[in-house]
């Protein structure tokens, strides 16, 4: 299969030396895996401070953590991928999340019902996104920031800015099937939408096309403008998912949901590998990006690290991931 | 003390990672005399005098100057030795003053502070040595490319440059320019500056040069008179003569593919009609700005247009849609592949697949196998040279990019190719290559529409010529009948509107 991912080319074996064409696959893969390598080390390191990282009800305590960041991301991944960037996907998600309790609640629509109305939110704030950039030609980050403030406020409007009870459905996505948390379920289901759409549909390889030359996909016929609005109706359908899950574990929608996720997103999606300029990212990537952020975020509460220091610390983070990638790619 | 060079490349080699662009080269330039570097693009004289520059050092050999070998780790130190580069893409910053171009890093001082009148006056005098009268306060942008050649060249000379190194300096410029710029030469040959003149012209070289270097693909081919017939240099400048060049094999012309009728888009072309038989190629020649790219990136629909139709095997294409003209058989290749032809960063396979990512998806699922099968015969049909096809397209050579952008279509299935500078930037094998690709599409029925600013090509490939002049259809003439003279009259000549 071709990949947009850069692949590195395998080590030429040096004559009689065996031992350094072991080390330069190793190298290799370390280089092609970055982001992967650093998660496993963090791993490590936060078991070794402390020992409870490890237990299985933590790791489970990362997968719920993670998940709505996560899910946020892969959305974002398609629209990283195509060179533009999703800022109102945390609004986007709370609209949603609104919608689907207010729906079921005031208007007493059936769960299943409301719930549809919640992801009909989302692919609808998505699509205006989409024709945003794609028909009046507005930067992604501009149509988005307005999004951003549109969701945020319709949320606060939609609920008078009191919390809504989510229904049974909605709850149902925040609790646990066993003893697995339904919201590593829906990461996980969302994870493997996100690849096939990225990997195996013709829309998805366009994705790629478009963000790695909109004029050169454009010449070849590929139609720029309806995989753009594709992109952010996907990304617009991912929030509501998210949304939709978070309001689950609390049982209900806030107005302020999801306030800032946008920036956690982007930075699960960068520190995946993807690159803002487009063309290149990988949804593997971006979990393992939403995992790191999870890691260190459970890690630093588990070793009692104050709530503001763990912010300084992400951004730290964040730099130097997405700096050592820079690096690698320029050696390469 | 006349005899010995005042540089000498010494059998100079210069790699780029795996790559030799320059392959043991040996460069004499000499007092008062002009050396003329001669190859085609890409042949490695960039590279060369980029080492006397101060741009690149050399991987072996060595630089010696006035008989000392010497190393020019950088520009400054190529300036210290006395040499000064005219580069083909000019160095003036265009919002600055024509005086502080000239003076640039070396501005006279006075308490600290930049002494203006100084300036003027010593810029003045630069531009005096070459005959050049504009105002010195005057933003070096606002001249024409000639004017700023000669800001260049009076910068060089104010350095008190022995030795001028001139790349392309003719690209742009009008006979008449030229004229003054080769009296400019003469001048500083008999005062004793040394040259060196990059040039593609080959008439040029008699009236300019003294002695002339041929390289071909970065190896030094060789040294001959400047009196050398031009039939003669193309030989060496190719290595092959011209009809192995253009293997134009023609086929007889069948029914019309392609049918232009009263093109128009306001201010850019006018009432522009063609057709276009199976078989065919129409070659379109013209001078840069006649509005040849605009006519053909709008038949393929890539740009809108006003009046007129587009007709494709008898069925009329809607305006300015892509996706239609696509699917119904037409295939453009850009001019610029690196910058709208190709996803840089993507694989060799996904770049071959575009055109037929969508339309033959099933239920919009990729056709995994049948893409990787389509692009694997591409790639075999057109030779592209590459490690894999999961290569990325940036990193293969420019010829084999352009095999990459000409393999979309013909995996694609389509029958009318406009190719717009299809051989610009790519190497004398490939070209061929490319020409025969052109000779293949005609014999299985296919017609190809050429753009192309190389003369030679358009001559050598076409079955007919269109050419155009300021927006319009200036005339069709027969590749038979047609000649430079005969092209070049027609580019040239002035259309005018029919006033009835």
């Amino acid at each position: 299969m071709s990949n947009t991912q850069e692949t590195t080319p395998t080590a030429q074996k040096a004559p009689g030396a065996d031992v350094t064409s072991k080390r330069a696959k190793i190298a290799d893969f370390v280089s092609a895996n970055g982001a992967l390598v650093g998660l496993l080390v963090l791993c490590v390191a936060m078991f070794i401070a402390t020992p409870d990282f490890l237990t299985p009800n933590n790791l489970l305590n990362v997968g719920i953590q993670a998940s709505v960041v996560a899910i946020l991301a892969f959305g974002q991944t398609f629209v990283i991928v195509t060179a533009g960037i999703d800022l109102s996907v945390g609004s986007v998600a709370a609209l949603s999340a609104m919608v689907a309790a207010f729906t079921g609640q005031s208007w007493g629509m059936p769960p299943l019902v409301a719930l549809l109305f919640g992801l009909l939110t989302g692919l609808a704030a998505g699509m205006l996104s989409g024709a945003a950039t794609a028909y009046a030609k507005l930067p992604p980050f501009i149509a988005t920031l307005a999004m951003l403030s549109v969701a945020r406020g319709l949320t606060l409007v939609v609920s008078n800015g009191i919390p809504v009870p989510t229904s049974s459905v909605v709850t149902w996505l925040g609790g646990s099937i066993g003893p697995i948390p339904m919201p590593v379920v829906v990461l996980l289901v969302m994870g493997a939408i996100g690849w096939f759409i990225l990997n195996r549909l013709s829309v998805g390889r366009a994705m790629y096309a478009v963000g790695g030359n909109l004029e050169a996909a454009r010449l070849s016929g590929i139609p720029v403008k309806r995989v753009l609005v594709t992109v952010y109706a996907l990304s617009g359908i991912f929030a509501a998912v998210a949304g939709l899950v978070l309001s689950g574990r609390l049982a209900s929608a806030q107005p302020q949901a999801a306030t800032g996720y946008e920036l956690d997103a982007i930075a699960a999606v960068v520190i995946g590998g993807a690159s803002l300029a487009g063309g290149v990212g990988r949804i593997s990537g971006t979990l393992i990006g939403a995992l790191v952020l999870a890691v260190i975020r459970n890690g630093l509460n588990l070793l009692n690290v104050s709530a503001f220091w763990q912010q300084v610390i992400i951004g730290l983070v964040i730099a130097v991931a997405v700096g050592i990638d820079v690096l690698r790619r320029k050696r390469a | 003390m006349s005899d010995q060079p005042i540089l000498t490349l010494d059998h100079v080699t210069k790699r780029f990672g795996p790559i030799t662009v320059v392959d043991d080269v040996t460069v004499n330039v000499h007092r008062g005399r002009i050396q003329v570097l001669l190859g085609e693009n890409g042949a490695g004289k960039s590279t060369l005098i980029n080492m006397a520059a101060g741009v690149h050092e050399p991987s072996s050999g060595q630089i010696i100057v006035d008989g000392h070998p010497t190393r020019i780790p950088d520009t400054k130190a190529s300036e210290a030795l006395g040499i000064a580069t005219i580069h083909q893409e000019l160095q003036l910053v265009s919002s600055l003053s024509v005086a502080e171009n000239i003076l640039m890093g070396r501005l006279p001082q006075r308490f600290g502070l930049v002494d203006k009148r100084e300036m003027y006056r010593l810029a003045t005098e630069a531009l005096t040595t070459v005959g050049l009268h504009v105002d010195p306060h005057m933003p070096a942008g606002a001249l024409g490319i000639a004017r700023q050649q000669l800001v260049e060249i009076a910068k060089a000379l104010s350095l008190k440059a022995r030795l001028l190194i001139l790349d392309e300096p003719t690209a742009s410029l009008t006979k008449h320019e030229i004229e003054h710029l080769f009296g400019l030469i003469s001048q500083l040959r008999s005062e004793g500056v040394g040259m060196v003149f990059i040039s593609h012209h080959l008439d040029e070289i008699a009236s300019i040069g003294d002695s002339v270097t041929v390289i071909r693909d970065g190896k030094f081919v060789a040294e001959v008179p400047a009196t050398t017939p031009e039939p003669e240099l193309v030989r060496l400048m190719v290595g092959r003569s011209i009809d192995e060049q253009f293997p134009r094999r023609a086929t007889p012309p069948q029914e019309p593919l392609l049918s232009v009728q009263g093109l128009t888009r306001k201010g850019t072309f006018t009432d522009v009609s063609f057709e276009v038989r199976a078989g065919e190629v129409l070659g379109i020649a013209g001078l840069v700005g006649a509005g040849r790219t605009e006519v053909v990136r709008a038949i393929a629909g890539a740009d809108p247009y006003d009046t007129g139709t587009v007709t494709v095997q008898g069925k009329p294409l809607p305006k300015g849609r892509i996706g239609a003209a696509i699917a119904a058989g037409v295939g453009l290749v850009p001019e610029d592949r690196k910058a709208v032809g190709l996803v840089l960063g993507a694989s060799v396979e996904d770049n071959l697949g575009y055109a037929t990512l969508m339309s033959s998806a099933r239920y919009g699922l990729v056709d995994r196998r049948g893409q990787a099968k389509r692009a694997n015969l591409v790639a075999k049909r057109l030779a592209i040279r590459m490690r894999g096809l999961g290569q990325r397209v940036g990193a293969l050579s420019g010829g084999n990019q352009q095999k990459v952008v000409l393999g979309r279509w013909i995996s694609a299935g389509s029958k009318v190719l406009i190719l717009d500078e299809p051989t610009r930037g790519v190497d004398v094998g490939a070209k061929v290559e490319i020409y025969q690709l052109m000779n293949e599409i005609t014999a299985a029925g296919g017609a190809v529409v050429m753009v192309s600013s190389e003369l030679p090509e358009v001559l050598g490939m076409s079955d007919r010529i269109l050419v155009m002049s300021d927006g319009r259809v200036a005339g069709v003439l027969a590749a038979a009948d047609a000649d430079q003279h005969t092209v070049m009259s027609l580019a040239v000549k002035e259309v005018e509107p029919d006033r009835v």
